[in-house]
């Protein structure tokens, strides 16, 4: 079984909802970015979303572009990102997800992503400019190699394809409540509850939601209403704010636990 | 070959739809908002009035008996630079403006590179009282500092984008990102037929006034069709403009202008067909300057309007199909044929169109001696003349 079910599966039967955490790969280095994710384990995270950088991307606010800016100039790329999930299994069995955009997935080959992929120790694929219709292709390479493909909702997704997306996205369904791209806001929109409910109505697969979410508080919030909750812009600024400092680690620590600890 | 929403925006193997999953509703929308306007008789009228009474149009297609008589061929320029706001993009902007009016979109949203989409969205915007934004790289602000002094005037807000390269590709991501956010009243006007469908579709039916106009004149004028159509390329509006009427004249040839920039065998130029491969960038699948991770390259042209590292899919199409011939040239010979044309027939043509200039005196070596050219003029150079002032070969001491 997938290790994303698996997890699934164990949270359901603890009665947890899921944390997940999103982090640059490369930024601020390869080697910091294994560190950070033995250290989100040990803090309670449940999933970890590593984002592959694109020179472009347009789903991304101006703290996860400028952390993929920099992961790109310290020489991340799509083979280092692999060899970075081939050294992780080799000590975690924590689900890991890839977030990327579609050129750096359509360079290096589709087919041999997916085989090189599952060899490293992927478990799922997010591709956030990559809508059903075009996927097609990486969704039956991926399936093939048993690596989930998950696909994203948003507030102006109307029923008919909701629909068609809940029972397409594998491992979970990722719930964007906002209009926008990523990045820490201090409101969150009032109708989460209403929207994953009518998801929740299409599908048995958990929804999770992210995009805006980097307070205790909007955590509690929105894991009262949903099955888990993403986190990403907001690890990233603490990140930033202590990349050249050894209190790095430390300090990504005890944000995640002040976020993990509410969500339960 | 059309796009259609059936085979999902595709033209052969490229274009497309990749986008965030929240514009696929307003995408939705504007396709089959363009579907009813195109075919709807008010509509068709108020564009004529506008591009007629407003713009300018028809725009002439004037033979250069000059330029003629120096290269031995025939060459007719068709005049976009003496539309109204001094290029071809004030055509799509009017037709996209009045789509918004009729999706009844409140704000607009525009990218710009070296200001004359941004110019012409602002006009168009100001025209019928909407709100208007427009995303223009911090670099291109500054080396097109009059155009973004007339957005202003015009009552548009000039965004600076300081991400990336600062320039066209950048103000595309922050005008995408922007999208995103304000999709519910805002309606996104992309300047060339790049993007994903069914965007590259309209605004190559709104330039395809270019081509339809310039096939009666030619017609009239020398009997006969061209032998070739010349048009620049960055993303590639006024060439598809200009050659999409004459797509099924099998004798007619299609000259697609790239800027090679410092030179084809450099880093710096912005000849996505001629240099790049394909990839998936602004939501579709064309050609594009990428490295081998698929991370895309900085272009570099002397023209901002066509620093830009991909193109439109149609244009791909074109090239694998071998429908057009795409070639480039370099700023030097783009700058020698400015001052050619500024000295020969009394026009000063926009650093873009003085590509597909340039071209036409390699062209003329080779082709028969009267060959029919004709070249879209897309822009006037009045843009570019403070920049160009300050270049070698353009010092005129008393």
């Amino acid at each position: 079984m997938n290790r994303i079910n698996q997890k699934n599966q164990e949270l359901s039967q603890q009665k947890r909802k899921a944390f997940i955490a999103y982090i640059t790969a490369g930024f601020p280095t390869a080697k910091a970015t294994e560190q950070l994710v033995y250290t989100l384990e040990e803090n309670g995270v449940d999933f970890i979303e590593l984002g592959m950088p694109f020179s472009d991307p347009v789903a991304d606010g101006p703290t996860i572009q400028a952390a993929s800016c920099a992961a790109l100039a310290a020489g991340m790329n799509m083979i280092n990102f692999l060899n970075l999930v081939k050294t992780l299994r080799q000590k975690t069995q924590i689900p890991l997800i890839m977030m990327s955009y579609y050129n750096p997935i359509f360079k290096y080959g589709i087919k041999k992503f997916a085989v090189d992929a599952k060899l490293a120790g992927l478990d799922g694929v997010i591709v956030p400019d990559l809508p059903p219709e075009e996927a097609v292709e990486l969704n039956q390479a991926l399936n093939s190699q048993g690596i989930a493909q998950i696909f994203i909702i948003s507030p102006v997704t109307e029923p008919a394809r909701m629909q068609k997306i809940a029972k397409l996205s594998q491992g979970f369904i990722y719930y964007v409540p906002l209009t926008g791209v990523t990045g820490a806001r201090t409101n969150l929109p009032k109708n989460i509850a209403q929207s994953v409910k009518a998801i929740k109505k299409c599908s048995q697969t958990p929804v999770f939601v992210g995009f805006g979410i980097s307070t205790g508080e909007q955590v509690k919030q929105v894991v009262k209403i949903s099955d888990g909750v993403i986190v990403g812009s907001g690890i990233i600024k603490v990140i930033e704010q202590y990349s050249q400092n050894e209190q790095m680690f430390k300090k990504v620590g005890q944000y995640i636990r002040s976020l993990s600890q509410m969500c339960c | 070959m059309a796009a259609t929403e059936k085979n999902h925006g595709y033209f052969g193997k490229f274009g497309g739809k990749f986008i965030p999953e929240t514009l696929s509703h307003a995408l939705k929308e504007l396709e089959s908002a363009y579907d009813h306007s195109k075919h709807d008789k008010e509509f068709k009228t108020k564009l004529k009035f506008y591009l007629e009474q407003f713009a300018g149009r028809p725009t002439p297609l004037y033979f250069a008996a000059r330029l003629s008589d120096h290269l031995g061929i025939k060459v007719y320029l068709k005049r976009e630079d003496l539309l109204h706001t001094g290029a071809h993009k004030i055509n799509n902007t009017l037709g996209q403006v009045l789509l918004a009016v009729n999706m009844k979109k409140k704000r607009i949203i525009a990218e710009t590179g070296a200001g004359q989409h941004g110019v012409a969205t602002a006009v168009a915007a100001a025209r019928f009282g909407l709100e208007c934004e427009v995303f223009m790289g911090q670099e291109d602000m500054e080396r097109q500092a009059l155009n973004v002094f007339r957005m202003r005037l015009l009552g548009a807000k000039v965004t600076c984008v300081l991400s990336g390269s600062k320039t066209l590709k950048d103000a595309t991501n922050e005008a995408m990102r922007n999208w995103v956010a304000t999709v519910r009243d805002t309606h996104y006007i992309i300047g060339s037929v790049v993007g994903p469908h069914p965007f590259p579709t309209i605004v190559r039916d709104f330039q395809a006034v270019i081509g339809k106009e310039a096939r009666q004149q030619i017609l009239k004028q020398e009997k006969k069709l061209p032998d070739y159509l010349v048009a620049c390329i960055g993303g590639g509006s006024n060439a598809m403009g200009l050659f999409h009427q004459f797509y099924k004249d099998q004798s007619v040839k299609f000259i697609g202008v790239e800027a090679a920039g410092l030179g084809l065998n450099t880093e710096h130029h912005a000849a996505s067909l001629c240099k790049g491969t394909p990839g998936v960038l602004h939501g579709s699948k064309s050609y594009l300057l990428q490295d081998n991770d698929g991370q895309i390259k900085i272009a570099h042209s002397v023209s901002a309007g066509l620093d830009y590292p991909g193109v439109g899919p149609e244009h791909a199409f074109y090239k694998q199909s071998k429908r057009a011939n795409y070639v480039a040239v370099t700023d030097t010979q783009a700058l020698k044929a400015l001052k050619l044309l500024s000295e020969l027939e009394g026009i000063i043509p926009a650093l873009e169109s003085s590509h597909a200039l340039a071209y036409l005196l390699t062209a003329a070596k080779k082709a028969k001696k009267n060959s029919v050219f004709v070249v879209c003029l897309s822009g006037r150079g009045d843009k570019d003349m403070e920049m160009v002032s300050k270049l070698k070969g353009f010092k005129y001491d008393e």
